[in-house]
Order: structure tokens, then C-alpha cells, then sequence
């Protein structure tokens, strides 16, 4: 029977798995609905272990959206650790939804979250568990519709076989349209069954069906169009923006796991977008404009969402948080309200500037100052000013002592290795910046206790930003770059001794960057790689460079062409007739500003200067200030 | 919110409670650490008057008496808490009941002013064993091959390593229940259990392996355990509810 509990097979398996509480459901905040009172069931999935996919507020708020709506279903469904996996094939037991164990295969809908391509094997995985066809053209009218989100989906082409549709940008509306769609579909008797339902969708010009494009190549291997093949199909598939958030005050009833996860806290979005223009972010491009949610709306949401949960932790989330126009009010409103309890705030923000450290100092009021992070993301002021990101040495500087001085004795530094146009000496600075640092920390606070950890995270090109051309630098020159990097910082012991260097081997980079800018062709590689047993490819012990390498050599697909050739101007780019807002005319002219060494202004404080995302999603920047003020709580002291 | 941090320090604590809480269905796969942060949060949920330790990092005055192993239902689980303010028992039950995911369940608590330790208290454990597979016939022969034995030698990897320890002497008693199926319906056999509390602990599954070694006792599928009772033992043999001596009379 449909939406019957496997339950009882899954909990002969249980005892034998290692953490079998996250596979149980049981959250705080989970709804558990009767299978028959819903007409349009989705299963949600996050494709990675329970752990990290349980926070994951693209799923949450999805999740109590659809569940809010009478006749309509939402259950959750995460990544199956290899243990489970085993003995589910060995049992016949399906990929299941931790809320009531219903099986994925049940569902209307299968709504996938990528935040990360590198999540593609395990939606492999768990359609595969599922009984779900791996390839979407095989599955019949009682297989879900499988919807990839997130932000990966900005460019789903190499999961263009195993998905129905994609979904780009913001969800919360999309879901309730889709479901709408589904509903009246199926109220009709399902007329022309799954291909109908398909084309329904994709009339919306929001959902991408990609079995209703072509793809031709060149001689050349590269793109020569991408078009559809049907009738009222759309040329360009639109992104969605989800204006005016504080009319989607969502996760309300954020949930509470059993299982430890990777963050517990009440996490809210106090805006989304960012504008700042740091041409290496994907998410700061496609996730335009700027739309804050106001400091009542927050302080409302961080008072019922710490009462609903029993959280102790708040976290203040956006792309930039200190930009927002009332971020001071907001984190003094909240440490004022929250004084004197075991409530805890905090606000990732990354950026360098003394107004940051104001920020960090009103949170951490009756807490400790453990550590602050800062994200220059480029060693040389040269290079910052390739990447747009407008920071000078000597206000790193600045701001780092501060810090130091205002009672922190760790800090973080980020930075990026394999940037377009870097050299050796690009990243030889970071060395320098860090001596630098610790020395003026130690002169300035008179202790030798100041340390700082400098970070390194591989560069990879993402689409629908002005890097989307820039070839990727090799594996090997990384390392390389490392190594001299490493050299350089421990040349000076005494300093070399403050500062701890944390980076990762250039080779997931590169695959993170073939899958990143792949095209259809790129599917065959993940396909093999499953097959070969590539699970979690997110995590390094399970990552395997060698088994992509070999897959690629199988596939017949050329790994550098994906990823060290630089894309000339004319060039289809295989995410083309996917619109995210962004001119790609003004793409370009970033990429050879980028070149040029030329800096763009952040629109949200300087004259619009035309990327196009507002005119053509008819959207527009929404900030404060709203000049209110948080009130003080009235604490049941009991 | 509750306020912590009256200034002058931690407020003291005005009254303990005992509390016996129920690891109940699918939510007997909750580890002893996933429920003490589960509990936690549960009391600020409940807006408990929980008090704190002194110090740098204060905690929750709570103390666990007994933990079930993960995977293992409980009837009878117990804890203790320390309140800055006084609360009606049931009143507390109700609400820490109600922040708590159903599956985990406070199933009583009672104010105490004795000073021994609930730990002390428990001294054995009654443990119902559904096996699933097993024929009564098959588990009446064990059972008895079992009892006949005066020491019978299994091994577990605990935090240590490896141990090899007796399993027989710390079982009081060991006999086939009535009720010929387990929950999910299909035959198996069901054992009735009290184990004396020593060190090394001997747990339910131990027994099983014991089972195995004395009678070549094989479950189809992974036992399904629930601990009934926890106490102290009398000398006849009998499980005295730890609470009795501190509920009002
Ligand atoms: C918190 C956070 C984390 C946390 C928690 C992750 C989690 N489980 O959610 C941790 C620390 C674990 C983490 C890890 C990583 N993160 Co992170 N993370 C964030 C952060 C700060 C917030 C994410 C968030 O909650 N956003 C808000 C929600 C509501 O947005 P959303 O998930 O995109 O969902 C909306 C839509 O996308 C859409 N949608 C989502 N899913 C679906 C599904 C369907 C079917 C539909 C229709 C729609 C839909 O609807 C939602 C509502 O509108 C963002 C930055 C940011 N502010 O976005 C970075 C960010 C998402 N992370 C990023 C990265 C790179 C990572 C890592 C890969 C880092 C690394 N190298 O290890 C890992 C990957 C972890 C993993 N395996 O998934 C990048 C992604 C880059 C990109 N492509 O844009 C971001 C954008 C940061 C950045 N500026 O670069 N991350
Ligand atoms: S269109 Fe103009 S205002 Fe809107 S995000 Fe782009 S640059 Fe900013």
C-alpha cells in the first residue's frame, strides 16, 4: 500500500548501524500528517548525511510551507550513511523519509535541496534505494517528479538526465505553485500522464524540464545551442525571488533534532542577496537583490523560535550580515533582551572593518571571546582588486589589532588559492599579512598570546558570475603554491609559531569545478563514479580524486577541458538559457574589469550599475532603515 | 527565558525532584548523550527553574542515575534536578513531559529531601526480551541449559578493549514469558529477565551471548529489549521501586 511505514523492516536493521537515532525522525517541529488527508506529496531530501542536512533551512522553510497547506504533504529524507546502505539492498528496504519511514518511491514529488554539487552521487544513491529509474526518461507516471533546488541548480546540466526539473532561485513560492500545478493535474485524471505533467510545468517559464531542450555540439566539443524541442516550451527558464520577507517569516517552528547535527541553533535569515560584487561568489550574484527582513520581524521570529525550540544559540544569517541597514540596532536589541541568559548570538560575518568588531563585542557581552574571522579572501591588494574585494592591507591590519586589543586572541583569516591571474607572489602576501598581523598584535596588546589561523580554500569557477570564463588553475600548481605558502609562514619562527595554516589538496577542487561547469556530457562521469561506489563526496574520507579521474578516462570526458581552459566571449556556456537576472554583457564587462584590476561599487549603498537582475526580474532592493528599535522582552523570570 | 545569572552568583537550589522518564517505539535509538541534550533543552523549552553549578561555565543541576543502552526501550529510567524555585511535581512532570518528543516520556516525579543516592538505590533491572525466530521449545532448553551452568564466560568490547567476564552470576532470575508474538507480529519467543547491578555490567545482550555460548540460542533478527523495572533487589528476589522511599505517604 502507498505511504504505508517500513518502519518495521527498517528497525530490524537499526540496531546494527552506527548513530541509528538519525534515521528515526521523532524532531521537535516535524509534522506528521495522515497519508490520505494529502493530495500532492512531496518527500524533501538534502542530499548529505542527517547531520548536516537536518539544519539546512532551504529544507526547513520548504518543509513548513508545504506542511502548512491543507492537502498537502512535505516528509524529509537525507543521505543514507554506507552501513544502512548495505543492509537496505540486502533487505529490500527503500530510501525513506525519516518523518513516518513512508517510502521516496510513494511520493509525487521528489524535491532536492543542492547547496553543493558535490551531492550529486548521493541523489544517485538515494534514487537508486528509492526503486526510482536512475535515469529520468525511464520512469513511469507513479514515480515522483524529481526536483533539484539550491543553489547548485543554477546550472543542473550534469544531473540533466537523472532530474524531471530544476528549480532556480528562492522556493518558497515555487513549491506552492508547483503543488498547485500537480493538484489540478491530478484532479483532471492525470491527462497524457508524466510528459503532460512536465510540460505543464515547464510552461510556467520557472521550472527547467531539461528533457525538453537539445543540446548540439561544435566539431570542437563546445556548445552550439541549446533549444527546445516543444511546442510553448520556454527559449530561458527564469529564477525565482521571493520579494518582501517579512511576509515569509519562515522557519517558525524551526526543528529540534534528537541526533547531534552540525549547528544547534536557531538560525534567521536577516536578509538575502548581497551585492558586494566579490566576483569569485555565486551566491552573491545569483541571489540579487538585496532584500532585508526588518528588526521587528527578526526580533519577533529569535523570540518565538527560541521559545518554540529550547535553542541556546541564535544565529544572525545572510551572505554579509554586518551590512545590514539596522545591524547595530538588531544586535544590540538582541543582546539587551537576551542579557543575563544562557542565550548566545551569533553573527558570521566575515567582513574587515572595526565596525565588525563593535558587532562581535555587543554579542559576546557576557560570553567569551573565542575567535573572530575575517575573509580577505586575497593575499596581495592586487589580487583583492581582481576578485573585487576592496579591502587594504592596511585596514586589515587595522581591524585585526583591534580585535586583538579588544580581547580576542584568536583570529581567523580566509583566504582563496588558484584565484584567475594569481602568481606565486599573489599568495606569498598571505605570509607576509599574517607576520604582519601577529606583529603589530604583539606590540599593540604587549602579549605574546595573539595567534591567527589562516584558512585556504581552492578557487572554483562558478557559473553566472564573472568567473564563469577564468580556467582553473592545476592541482599541481596549487600544491604547490601551498607548500612555498607554508615555507614563507614558518621562515620566522617566533611569528611562524602564532600562526596555524589549514588548507585542502587542490584536487577536490577540481572535480568540485568539473561538476560546477560541466554540461549533459559531465552526467556519464557521475554515473560511473556512483557506480564505482563514490558516496559522500562532500567528505574527504570518502572522496576519491582517483575514481573521478577514472570515470572521466571511462566517459571519455576531458577533465581539463571542463576545468583549466579559459571560455572565450562567444562561447555557449552550457547554463545559457538558464536567467538568473544577470546581463551576461555585463558578466563579461566585470570578468575584463576583473583582468583589468578594476573595482565595481557594492548598489546597495552607490547608483545601480546595471547587472541587470533588477529589470529584468522585476525586482528591486529593499533595506531599511525603519528607524524602529527592539523592545525589552518581558522575561517570565520565574 | 529563564534568567540564569542573578548577580551575586548562581542561585542556590531550593528543592530536588526525581524524576522516572520512558525511552518508548523507535525513540529507544536515542543515546544516553543525544537525550541529556535533548532533556536540557527540553527544560528551557518547559521554562523550568532549573539552577546552575558555579563557575566559569555553569551547568544544569542534572544528574543521571542510569542509562540504558541505545537501541534499548526503558520503562524506568531515572534522573535528578536541582530548582532555584519550588515547583508542584506534577506540575513539573506535566511540562517537561510536553517539551519532550513523545517517545520520550516523564512518567513520574516526585520532590525528595533523602541524601543517599538514587544510583545506590539501583540495583537490579528487570528486562522483558523479545526474540525473534525463536521457538518456545528452542528458548525453554536454553533457558534451562543456561541456569544449569554456574559461570558462563562472554566477551564485549567496551571502552577498555576487549573484556571477557562471567555472565550467570548477576542473573537472579532468567524464564520464557507468555506471548507468543512480539510487536511486529510474527512469532518469537519472549524472555523475562532480572539482573543483578555489578561491575562490569551485565547487560541484556550479554545475556543473549551467554545463550549462544551455553545453548547455541540464535535470534533471527536482532532482539528487541525493554527494561521494566530498575530498584533494589530484595533478598527474595524482588525489585523495590527506588522512589518509594521519597514519595509522600
Ligand atoms: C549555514 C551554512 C552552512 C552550514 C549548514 C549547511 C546546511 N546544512 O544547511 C555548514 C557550515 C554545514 C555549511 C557547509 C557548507 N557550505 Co555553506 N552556507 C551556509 C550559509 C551561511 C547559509 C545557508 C542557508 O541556510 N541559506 C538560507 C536558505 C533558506 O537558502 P537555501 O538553502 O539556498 O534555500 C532556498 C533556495 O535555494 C530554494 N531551495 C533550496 N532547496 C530547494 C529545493 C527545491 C526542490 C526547490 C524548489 C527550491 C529549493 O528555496 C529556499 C528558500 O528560498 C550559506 C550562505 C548564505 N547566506 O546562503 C553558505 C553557503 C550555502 N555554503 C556554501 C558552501 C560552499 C558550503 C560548503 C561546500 C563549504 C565546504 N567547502 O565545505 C559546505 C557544504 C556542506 C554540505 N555538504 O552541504 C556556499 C555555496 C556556494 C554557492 N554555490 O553558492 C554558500 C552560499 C556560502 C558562500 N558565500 O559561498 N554551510
Ligand atoms: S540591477 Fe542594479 S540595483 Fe539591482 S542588484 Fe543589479 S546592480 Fe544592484
Amino acid at each position: 500500500m502507498r505511504g504505508e511505514s517500513v518502519f518495521p523492516q527498517l528497525e530490524q536493521l537499526l540496531p546494527l548501524v552506527s548513530k541509528p537515532i538519525q534515521y528515526v525522525g521523532g524532531e521537535l517541529g516535524a509534522t506528521v500528517k495522515e497519508w490520505d488527508s494529502a493530495t500532492v506529496r512531496w518527500a524533501l531530501m538534502y542530499p548529505d548525511a542527517y547531520e548536516v542536512g537536518l539544519p539546512n533551512q532551504g529544507v526547513q522553510i520548504l518543509y513548513e510551507v508545504l506542511n502548512e497547506r491543507e492537502g498537502v504533504l512535505a516528509e524529509r529524507t537525507y543521505a543514507v550513511w554506507p552501513d544502512l546502505e548495505k543492509l537496505m539492498r540486502a533487505n529490500g528496504v527503500p530510501q525513506f523519509t525519516v518523518d513516518s519511514h513512508r517510502a521516496v518511491g510513494d511520493f509525487d514529488l521528489l524535491g532536492v535541496s543542492f547547496a553543493t554539487e558535490l551531492g550529486y552521487t548521493n541523489l544517485l544513491t538515494a534514487l537508486d534505494l528509492a526503486g526510482i529509474a536512475l535515469m529520468a526518461r525511464e520512469r513511469g507516471d507513479d514515480d515522483p517528479i524529481v526536483v533539484a533546488g539550491g543553489h547548485a541548480a543554477f546550472n543542473p546540466e550534469p544531473i540533466a538526465d537523472f532530474i524531471d526539473a530544476a528549480v532556480l532561485g528562492d522556493g518558497e513560492e515555487a513549491v506552492l505553485e508547483i503543488t498547485d500545478i500537480v493538484a489540478a493535474f491530478r484532479k483532471e485524471g492525470s491527462p497524457g500522464g508524466r510528459e503532460e505533467l512536465l510540460l505543464r510545468l515547464a510552461r510556467t517559464e520557472s521550472v527547467y524540464v531539461p528533457r525538453f531542450y537539445d543540446v548540439d555540439y561544435l566539431p570542437d566539443g563546445r556548445i552550439q545551442r541549446v533549444v527546445p524541442n516543444r511546442a510553448g516550451v520556454p527559449f530561458r527558464v527564469h529564477k525565482r525571488t521571493t520579494m518582501d520577507l517579512d511576509a515569509w517569516p519562515y522557519p517558525k517552528k524551526p526543528l529540534v533534532p534528537l541526533a547531534e547535527t552540525v549547528h544547534e541553533r536557531y538560525a534567521v535569515e536577516i536578509f538575502r542577496g548581497c551585492t558586494r560584487g566579490c566576483r569569485f561568489c555565486q551566491a552573491g550574484m545569483i541571489t540579487r537583490p538585496v532584500r532585508e527582513r526588518s528588526i521587528t520581524t527578526v526580533g519577533e521570529m529569535v523570540k518565538q523560535g527560541l521559545e518554540f525550540s529550547g535553542f541556546q544559540e541564535v544565529g544572525l544569517l545572510s551572505l554579509s550580515s554586518a551590512d545590514h541597514s539596522e545591524i547595530g540596532d538588531i544586535c544590540k536589541g538582541l543582546a539587551d533582551q537576551y542579557d543575563g541568559t544562557n542565550v548566545s548570538l551569533s553573527l558570521p560575518s566575515t567582513r574587515v572593518d572595526a565596525f565588525n568588531i563593535d558587532l562581535a563585542q555587543e554579542l559576546s557581552r557576557n560570553g567569551r571571546r573565542t575567535g573572530l574571522t575575517f575573509a580577505p579572501e586575497g593575499g596581495s591588494e592586487r589580487i583583492r582588486r581582481v576578485i573585487n574585494k576592496m579591502v587594504s592591507e592596511e585596514d586589515l591590519i587595522r581591524t585585526v589589532v583591534t580585535a586583538y586589543t579588544n580581547g580576542w586572541r584568536q583570529v581567523k583569516l580566509y583566504f582563496m588559492c588558484g584565484l584567475p591571474t594569481e602568481t606565486d607572489d599573489d599568495v606569498l602576501q598571505i605570509a607576509r599579512l599574517a607576520h604582519e598581523v601577529i606583529k603589530s598584535g604583539r606590540e599593540a596588546t604587549g602579549s605574546r598570546e595573539v595567534r591567527c589561523t589562516v584558512s585556504i580554500g581552492g578557487f572554483v569557477p562558478k557559473p553566472h558570475t564573472p568567473f564563469q570564463w577564468a580556467p582553473m588553475e592545476r592541482p599541481e600548481v596549487i600544491d604547490a603554491r601551498l607548500k612555498l605558502l607554508k615555507q614563507a609562514i614558518n621562515a620566522d619562527r617566533s611569528l611562524g609559531k602564532a600562526i596555524g595554516l589549514r588548507y585542502h589538496d587542490g584536487e577536490p577542487s577540481l572535480i568540485e569545478g568539473l561538476l560546477a561547469r560541466g554540461d549533459r556530457r559531465v552526467g556519464a562521469v557521475i554515473l560511473e563514479v556512483w557506480r564505482q561506489g563514490g558516496r559522500f563526496d562532500g567528505w574527504s574520507e570518502h572522496f576519491s580524486y582517483r575514481r573521478w579521474v577514472d570515470a572521466c578516462a571511462a566517459t571519455g570526458v576531458d577533465l581539463d577541458w571542463y576545468t583549466t581552459r579559459e571560455r572565450e566571449e562567444a562561447e555557449v556556456l552550457p547554463w545559457d538559457h538558464l536567467d538568473s537576472g544577470l546581463d551576461k554583457e555585463w558578466l563579461w564587462k566585470d570578468w575584463q574589469d576583473a583582468l583589468t584590476e578594476y573595482e565595481q561599487d557594492d548598489c546597495r549603498w552607490t547608483p545601480c550599475f546595471d547587472c541587470g537582475v533588477c529589470p529584468s526580474m522585476d525586482t528591486h532592493i529593499q533595506i531599511g532603515p525603519t528607524g524602529r528599535k527592539l523592545l525589552p522582552l518581558t522575561v517570565v523570570s520565574t | 527565558m529563564s534568567k540564569r545569572q542573578p548577580p551575586g552568583g548562581q542561585a542556590p537550589v531550593v528543592q530536588r525532584v526525581r524524576i522516572r522518564y520512558a525511552k518508548r517505539g523507535p525513540l529507544r535509538f536515542t543515546s544516553h548523550r543525544d537525550f541529556a541534550r535533548a532533556l536540557e533543552r527540553a527544560i528551557h523549552r518547559a521554562n523550568l527553574p532549573i539552577a546552575y553549578s558555579q563557575g566559569f561555565t555553569p551547568h544544569p543541576k542534572i544528574s543521571f542515575s542510569s542509562a540504558a543502552p541505545t537501541g534499548v526501550a526503558s520503562e524506568a529510567e531515572y534522573l535528578e534536578l536541582g530548582l532555584r524555585v519550588a515547583m508542584e511535581p506534577e506540575k513539573l512532570r506535566e511540562a517537561l513531559d510536553a517539551a519532550l518528543s513523545p517517545g520520550l516520556d516523564v512518567v513520574e516525579v516526585v520532590e525528595t529531601n533523602t541524601t543517599d543516592s538514587l544510583a545506590e538505590r539501583l540495583t537490579a533491572s528487570h528486562w522483558r526480551i523479545e526474540l525473534p525466530g525463536v521457538s518456545p521449545d528452542a528458548l525453554n532448553a536454553a533457558v534451562k541449559a543456561f541456569l544449569e551452568r554456574t559461570e558462563i564466560l562472554v566477551e564485549r568490547l567496551t571502552k577498555q578493549g576487549r573484556r571477557t567476564f562471567d555472565t550467570r552470576a548477576a542473573v537472579v532470575n532468567l524464564a520464557p514469558a507468555a506471548g507468543p508474538t512480539g510487536l511486529t507480529g510474527s512469532p518469537c519467543a519472549i524472555l523475562d529477565l532480572v539482573v543483578r547491578q555489578v561491575t562490569p555490567s551485565v547487560r541484556p545482550d550479554d545475556v543473549l551471548s551467554g545463550l549462544r555460548v551455553a545453548a547455541d540460542l540464535e535470534p533471527t533478527a536482532p532482539a528487541r529489549v525493554t527494561r521494566l523495572a530498575q530498584g533494589t533487589l530484595t533478598p527474595q528476589g524482588e525489585i523495590v521501586d527506588p522512589l518509594a522511599l521519597d514519595r509522600p505517604r
